[in-house]
């Protein structure tokens, strides 16, 4: 079962936290995708630059439009996610409290719906 | 066969089915991985029992009789489904292969099923009224009705509550199992919490005409029964005594007229000893294993309560001590404020008055109309009248509870007549 990890957390608040904290928090990330490939617990992470870099994209009538906003005002943006294989929630659950995100934002936890006819890559 | 052992085998099929529905269905959730398909499948079981049991007697062990039919039964349907449905055939095999060798199913899986049900239907991926609802439903076997009018919902509400609560559990994969040990103490209190909540909605219904609501208490208390069988750890111990020792008192608090009677005025001899000595054997139970929880320290107030013969005798001391207790295993103002009603007990009503006022001082409880209540209380008793009166009516203006704002009216009432 595939579950997407979405790290949120406050851009403004982390913007503050120090360099060395933001560093050591990267790394930790890294080294959980590491601990995870070993378990086959991993299929792709990545963090996002900040919400403020977005392009918004609707296609309404046939016509495209893309703007750089309104967005929902939020306290929290999308910051980055983890696509991982864990045999249940609980699993998932346990994997998402050591996403170092979690410890001043939130991480939600989304199964995904399996369907067929996609493209598949090597990855586990 | 004659017509007096036809209604026998159906008594009998219908006692089998009080007794074992709860823990065949909590088995066959297990064997067929799905909350629905379970529920048909013992649904089919008993239908078949009713028929076979009559021919061919009862079997010697209905439990294990009744599980493999239900399984037998869910892969026959899915068998027959599969040939207007390709994708079910292989289910059906994944099934079949999982299921055979047919072993006995023995006494103590099926207990371990019972308590992946309930940490199932308690899970916190799930809201708390779905908790509930789920709790209810499938460990307890209410209907859905049922529940509806415990809860004064309306059946439509309920229903819907237990299909989101059974697709989040298939879609997002909730696990059918015991929590691992690390995860168990968080995900028990969870469990408690919920049996909690449905004894207190039958012992203070939050709204409506009606105080008691005894069957979601009585039902709550047979959770309780249940846990301390299956897991026995202390706070569970702690939390069936503090359900039984408030119980006893269901019949002494409530007047002919449906009128809430406080403690000091109840008839103790009304009291359920019975459910006061199973109540103070747990306690004691709990306390021996040196892990004293919220739940424990709580029954165990009610304990010294239970066995003052007469309001006079309560032992108030040893009760602000367990108080004392209560606020270092978990502060909150609610608990202050019994305890200051203890201590207004114990050193007299000017002591409870400034707990009290340096509570509401702070912020905390201004909308809690037991908190007015309790300081009307002590200016009655200082004899401090116009004080008394404006305390009632703040308490009165915080309340919906019909039975709550007559007794506040009554003592409205009284000061008036005295005062």
């Amino acid at each position: 079962m595939k579950y997407l990890l979405l790290v949120h957390h406050d851009e403004d608040a982390f913007g503050k936290m120090s360099e060395t904290t933001r560093k050591e928090m990267l790394h930790e990330s890294v080294q959980l995708t590491h601990q995870l490939h070993a378990k086959r617990q991993y299929l792709s992470a990545s963090p996002l630059q900040p919400a403020s870099t977005a392009v918004l994209v609707q296609v309404r009538e046939g016509k495209p439009m893309v703007t750089d906003g309104p967005f929902v005002e939020t306290r929290e943006q999308l910051a980055g996610y983890f696509l991982i294989d864990a045999k249940d929630l609980d699993e998932a659950t346990s994997i998402a409290v050591r996403v170092p995100g979690a410890r001043i934002g939130t991480v939600e936890v989304r199964p995904l719906i399996e369907i067929s006819g996609l493209p598949t890559h090597e990855c586990l | 066969m004659s017509e007096v052992t036809d209604s026998k085998v159906r008594e009998l099929v219908e006692e089998v089915y009080r007794e074992e529905s709860r823990r065949v269905l909590a088995t066959l959730i297990r064997l067929l991985g799905d909350f629905d398909a379970a529920e048909e499948a013992l649904h089919d079981a008993f239908a078949v029992a009713a028929e076979q049991w009559i021919r061919n007697g009862v079997p010697s062990n209905p439990r294990a009789w009744l599980v493999s039919t239900g399984r037998f039964k869910a892969i026959d349907g899915m068998r027959r489904r599969a040939r207007f449905d390709a994708s079910l055939t292989e289910h059906a095999k994944q099934l079949e292969s999982a299921l055979y060798p047919l072993e006995e199913p023995d006494d103590e899986s099926i207990e371990d099923d019972r308590l992946r049900l309930i940490f199932t239907c308690c899970h916190p991926a799930l809201a708390p009224e779905a908790q509930v609802a789920m709790t209810l439903r499938e460990v307890c076997g209410l209907t859905t009705e049922e529940i509806a009018r415990a809860f004064l919902a309306k059946p439509s509400t309920i229903a819907q509550r237990i299909v989101r609560a059974k697709g989040k559990i298939r879609t997002a994969c909730i696990p059918y199992q015991v929590p691992s040990e690390t995860d168990l103490p968080a995900r028990l209190d969870a469990v408690l919490r919920v049996v909690y909540l449905v004894f207190n909605e039958g012992y203070s219904a939050s709204s409506g005409g009606s105080l008691t609501r005894h069957d979601l208490s009585a039902e709550a208390i047979r959770l309780g029964r249940l846990l301390v069988e299956l897991l026995p750890d202390p706070e569970t111990m702690g939390l069936l005594a503090l359900m039984l020792l408030h119980d006893s008192r269901r019949v002494a608090r409530i007047s002919a007229t449906g009128e809430l009677i406080l403690l000091d005025d109840q008839d103790r001899s009304l009291w359920n000893r019975d459910q006061i000595i199973e109540g103070t054997i747990l306690i004691e139970r709990a306390f021996a294993s040196n892990q004293v929880g919220p739940y424990t320290i709580q029954a165990a107030i009610a304990g010294v309560h239970a066995e003052a013969p007469q309001p006079a005798e309560t032992n108030w001391a040893q009760i602000v001590a367990l108080y004392d207790l209560l606020m270092q295993a978990g502060p909150s103002p609610v608990v202050e404020l019994n305890r200051a009603v203890a201590v207004a007990m114990r050193d007299g009503p000017l002591a409870g008055l400034s707990l009290i006022d340096s509570i509401l001082r702070r912020g905390e409880l201004s909308n809690y109309h037991l908190a007015y209540a309790a300081r009307a209380d002590f200016y009655r008793r200082l004899g401090r009248t116009t004080e008394a009166k404006a305390s009632y009516e703040q308490a009165l203006g915080l309340t919906q509870q019909e039975p709550e704002r007559r007794f506040l009216k009554r003592r409205l009432a009284e000061l008036h007549d005295y005062g």
